[in-house]
């Protein structure tokens, strides 16, 4: 399978997810934001990181970059979309996802494992995952909020939208166990054709149990699958 | 311009040195040629006062390929690998304006790192604030967290240990001392030397404002009331451009492009260009017309003073101009060749057609000043207090209550802020002795930790200098790591005071006997003296950073208990010395007597033993005995794993508090299984080691036989609750 | 009367009911990291006439005080201990 990992100055994360990707046998290439074609690729992938230091708004002037236009062109044609942290506030600022990420509502960087539960497994991306199964990944972020029109949460809600929320390690969706205030807990969304996934937590940096978990896994299997 | 006497006092220069200055020009300076001199012979560029006693530390062994003197050390790791690492201090700007001083401090560090070609892979920080009821502590500790955060985060580096301090020594001088430890490869170190003639100087990076000038000059002037009137002294770190400026530079470090690079820090583009001609025996002739300057109207003074952050100078090899260009414009990174190197052994400084300085490149770096000032030895305090005339106290209550302190409790509130897996090879994050992390693709790790002892060092300086270097030795091994070297931030107040030059002197040679003696040398460092304000200088505070080698990482060691009913024992003999201890402060409030004495072979011994069983996979989690004493080891090793202790009351025992909260040195605490205990036993003995089995692990509770017995997540709360409630 | 003097009051109280802004701006040397990126991603989006910009913060505040001296003086309080980094801001203070 081919992937493509757009790299924007700032990007922090792309070398972790280019590592994961190829740990998984994909055929990736790195992309730099400048360039106006993108490779042939099965899925393109946003990474995390602070690019252009987040200045302005988180993902606001990478969502002028030329090459988003290929990648909504892409997107649009079907071709899947995976943005991770920095990467899902830069889908969210293009307008390819819905929604807005806010700061933390204890205002300040958060930076732990957290538990996650799989909401929806019937997309593309988390297939290899059991519904409703737990598990750990890690986050890094000051504007993970996500945010939501009352309207826009019932369709994500109706139409299985929504791939993961925050629990505790039991499963329980609650605020104790939403680190950062988003709406119903909510971690990551998927777009309404299912092709594109936002998260702001990092599967990346959970494939490789002596460095972590290997709970992030299933999700480049169900990809590859 | 007439240099007057007030001018040269404005620059930070006495009589005496002005008369050097007009000595080695064989004239009187002009007022740039004066702030040149002024930047590169203050203390914190020229080690003016410290140079004398740093010379007596071992800097070599057979793992060190570059020892102090260069932009950050180097060692050798094996396998063509090489760990380029260096503390450093920004304590004043960080007094001033917290967020910025820390952020700028953390971006400078790194630049260190990788103007060396080292891609940096951890950040650690080490930081001291005043008493938590001081008006400012707040303030300042919530700046400070979240500038090095906000700069490390950003720039994509994980920060991964350190310490944080509270103590009123620092209530008007806090400290703040970053580290920065990246990775090379062996072929691919590059220097700051300068070499061959007529080659291009390149500037690349920021713009030049006027951030900082005269930075280096407030770093050595105490603080008085007018402090506040120093304000715009303070750079803006930008950690973004940053981390342009460094995939730039070890993009271009792919090739044979650069001869030598330096980043500009302290007094910016003068030291820089400076130490580059000096190492290299050359001159350099420079064209300030074609800085790239931020504001309009910036004159040769400005330019050459100015400490605008995030940017570096490289002298190139010939016809590599376009090349290199073509990197830096790719990272919008400014680009500009403004000299060459000469053979004149000058600094000639032109701007707008007209020279403007000549100054010999030796009068500004080997012809500096250097003293040997006078300074009083300490003598050992005697000890003072009986445990028996103290007041009673229960010992359940003295434990909770340090284990609730502010120095002693839980740092999740800190390391939350700071993002510890970017880059994907973070085996073990902070919260244990030592952070972990894995050569990346490799199955070799290095293990990092930083330390300090500012009471021991205060009472008394040579036994708290050594002991410094021990617990960093401890620190490493209990990671499963082999101690490789050091690199030192040595913060004193002000070294015209004989009695803290002493303190600098003794500290120094504390250290250099346990780096001697533990085969642990030191490969770089930086001296912050002047801490200190209207003449109350702060304690002595030598912060020691270390790196070991963990040759094989199959699994990481840290101090969480591994699983119930394990056999806990304590390495090295205890004698209960309450001296300088957490136990005589926080609940007695006695700050009077001498500090634990250090037995550097028991420290050699103890810590080769405690190795050997880790590598031959005997050893479940492992801690070093160090503030607090014993109990609270055990608390730490209890709480954060959930695994709670059985503590049996040791047989000979004179005083339980003394055995409790003493605190010796040289002690680990080891737990292994039971199925174990023969062949751990029995490499003790071979090893001469003293060791005593003190409990085993159980379930849910913390427990002193016959004291206490108290449930995990009480102690769990009560350890975790002082920062958020601060 | 009670009415006229109930009136009153509610007129009183309007009048203390004032409206200022603070305009936040870093001082004149000061890197502004921020402004730059966003100046260099406008320029790059096509406005090349741009020559500069820099990025501050803007307060909208309601004071309940009687005399504007007094209010202007109160928000001058609020800048100087809280809003404003004194180190590297300068700020304005117009009444809206």
């Amino acid at each position: 399978m081919n992937s493509s990992v757009i790299v924007f100055p700032g990007s922090n994360c792309d070398r972790d997810i280019a590592n994961a990707l190829e740990r998984f046998q994909f055929k990736n290439k790195m992309v730099w934001h400048k360039e106006t074609t993108l490779p042939k690729s099965d899925i393109i992938v946003i990474p995390g990181g602070f690019s252009y230091g987040d200045y302005l708004r988180s993902g606001a002037i990478a969502a002028k970059s030329n090459i988003l236009n290929e990648v909504i062109k892409a997107a649009n044609s079907g071709c899947l979309v995976l943005g991770i942290c920095n990467g899902f506030q830069i889908l969210i600022e293009t307008g390819l996802l819905k929604g807005t990420l806010l700061r933390n509502k204890k205002l300040k960087f958060l930076s732990k494992d957290t538990h996650v539960k799989i909401i929806n497994n019937n997309n593309k991306f988390c297939k290899n995952y059991q519904t409703n199964s737990v598990i750990k990944l890690n986050i890094a972020h000051n504007e993970g909020n996500y945010f939501t029109s009352a309207s826009h949460l019932e369709e994500l809600k109706s139409k299985d939208l929504i791939a993961f929320k925050y629990c505790d390690d039991k499963g329980n969706l609650n605020d104790e166990s939403n680190p950062n205030g988003s709406i119903d807990n909510i971690a990551g969304i998927l777009n309404e054709k299912k092709n594109i996934l936002g998260m702001m937590p990092h599967p990346e940096r959970m494939v490789d149990k002596l460095i972590s978990s290997d709970d992030g896994a299933n999700l480049f299997l169900s990809i590859l699958n | 311009m007439k240099i007057s006497d007030k001018i040269v006092e404005k620059h930070g220069l006495k009589t005496d040195e002005f008369l050097k200055i007009k000595t080695l020009l064989k004239r009187e300076p002009n007022l740039l040629e004066l702030g040149i001199f002024s930047a590169m012979w203050n203390e914190h560029c020229s080690y003016k006062s410290s140079k004398i006693h740093l010379k007596k530390l071992p800097t070599k062994n057979k793992n060190v390929i570059q020892g102090p003197g260069e932009n950050a050390g180097v060692i050798d790791i094996g396998d063509d690998d090489a760990i380029i690492f260096k503390i450093e201090s920004h304590n004043h700007p960080s007094f001033i304006e917290p967020y910025q001083g820390a952020a700028t401090g953390v971006g400078g560090i790194l630049r260190d790192v990788f103007t060396m070609g080292a891609r940096p892979i951890a950040l650690l920080n080490s930081i001291h604030f005043g008493s938590p009821d001081h008006k400012k502590t707040r303030n300042l500790l919530n700046g400070v967290v979240s500038g090095i955060g906000g700069y490390g985060n950003c720039i994509g580096v994980p920060t991964v240990a350190g310490e944080t301090k509270f103590n009123s020594t620092y209530n008007e001088n806090i400290l703040v001392n970053a580290m920065a430890v990246g990775h090379a490869k062996k072929d691919k170190i590059f220097y700051s030397k300068a070499k061959g003639l007529n080659k291009s100087v390149v500037y690349v990076g920021s713009k030049t404002g006027r951030d900082g000038i005269h930075g280096a000059s407030m770093a050595s002037a105490e603080f008085d009331e007018n402090s506040e009137e120093k304000k715009p002294t303070v750079q803006v770190g930008d950690p973004f451009t940053e981390k342009l400026l460094m995939e730039a530079c070890l993009e271009l470090m792919k090739d044979n492009s650069i001869i030598s690079i330096q980043d500009m820090g302290a007094a910016g583009l003068t030291s820089s260009s400076v130490e580059m001609a000096y190492k290299g025996d050359l001159g350099l002739e420079i064209d300030l017309s074609k800085v790239p300057c931020r504001e309009e109207n910036m004159t040769p003074y400005e330019m050459m003073l100015s400490e605008s952050q995030e940017r570096m100078l490289i002298i190139l090899e010939d016809n590599k101009e376009e090349k290199a260009k073509k990197i830096f414009d790719k990272w919008d990174l400014d680009f500009v060749v403004i000299g060459k190197t000469t053979s004149t052994k000058n600094l000639v400084l032109n701007f707008k057609e007209n020279k403007v300085a000549e100054i010999p490149i030796d009068a500004l770096s080997s012809k500096a000043p250097l003293y040997d000032r006078k300074w009083l030895k300490s003598k050992l305090p005697k000890k003072n207090t009986k445990i028996k005339d103290l007041k009673k106290v229960s010992l359940e209550e003295s434990f909770l209550k340090i284990l609730s302190s502010p120095n002693n409790s839980n740092k999740k509130w800190i390391t939350d802020q700071y993002d510890q897996m970017v880059m994907c090879d973070t085996a073990q994050r902070s919260g244990s002795d030592a952070a972990i992390i894995r050569i990346h693709n490799k199955e070799k790790a290095i293990a990092v930790t930083v330390d300090s002892s500012a009471n021991y060092c205060k009472s008394h300086p040579l036994t708290g200098g050594k002991q410094i270097v021990c617990e960093s030795w401890r620190n490493l091994i209990c990671a499963g790591s082999k101690p490789i070297a050091i690199t030192n931030c040595l913060n004193f107040g002000n070294p015209e005071n004989p009695e803290i030059m002493g303190e600098f002197a003794e500290c120094v040679q504390g250290i250099k006997e346990s780096c001697e003696f533990l085969n642990f040398p030191v490969v770089s460092g930086n001296v912050s003296f002047y801490n200190g304000t209207n003449n109350k200088n702060i304690f002595p505070t030598p912060v020691i950073g270390g790196v070991g080698l963990i040759k094989n990482l199959k699994k990481t060691l840290n101090h969480n208990f591994q699983r119930e009913k394990s056999i806990i024992l304590l390495v090295g003999k205890t004698f209960g010395h309450l001296g300088q201890s957490v136990f005589l402060q926080e609940i007695h409030s006695i700050t009077d007597g001498p500090p634990p004495d250090i037995n550097l072979t028991n420290e050699k011994n103890n810590g080769e033993a405690v190795l050997k069983i880790i590598e031959k996979n005997l050893i479940n989690s492992a801690h070093d005995v160090s503030s607090g004493g014993l109990i609270l080891t055990l608390a730490e090793m209890a709480i954060h794993s959930k695994i709670g202790i059985k503590i049996s009351k040791p047989k000979k025992l004179s005083n339980i508090f003394e055995y409790f909260f003493g605190e010796d040195q040289g002690r680990y605490v080891i737990e292994i299984n039971q199925d174990k205990l023969t062949l751990v036993e029995k490499i003790l003995k071979e090893n001469n080691v003293f060791y005593e089995q003190i409990g085993v692990t159980q379930k849910n509770n913390f427990e002193l036989t016959g004291e206490f017995k108290l449930d995990l997540l009480d102690l769990y709360n009560i350890n975790n609750q002082w920062y958020y409630k601060y | 009367m009670k009415l006229i003097l109930v009136k009153l009051h509610q007129l009183n109280s309007r009048k203390n009911k004032l409206k200022f802004s603070v305009t936040v701006t870093l001082k004149k040397d000061v890197l502004d990291p921020q402004g730059k990126v966003v100046q260099q991603t406008l320029q790059n989006m096509g406005m090349k006439t741009l020559k500069g910009l820099r990025q501050g913060k803007y307060f909208e505040i309601d004071i309940e005080e009687k005399e504007e001296i007094t209010a202007k003086k109160k928000i001058e309080e609020m800048c100087k201990k809280l809003l404003i980094n004194l180190i590297i801001e300068d700020y304005k203070i117009n009444k809206i």
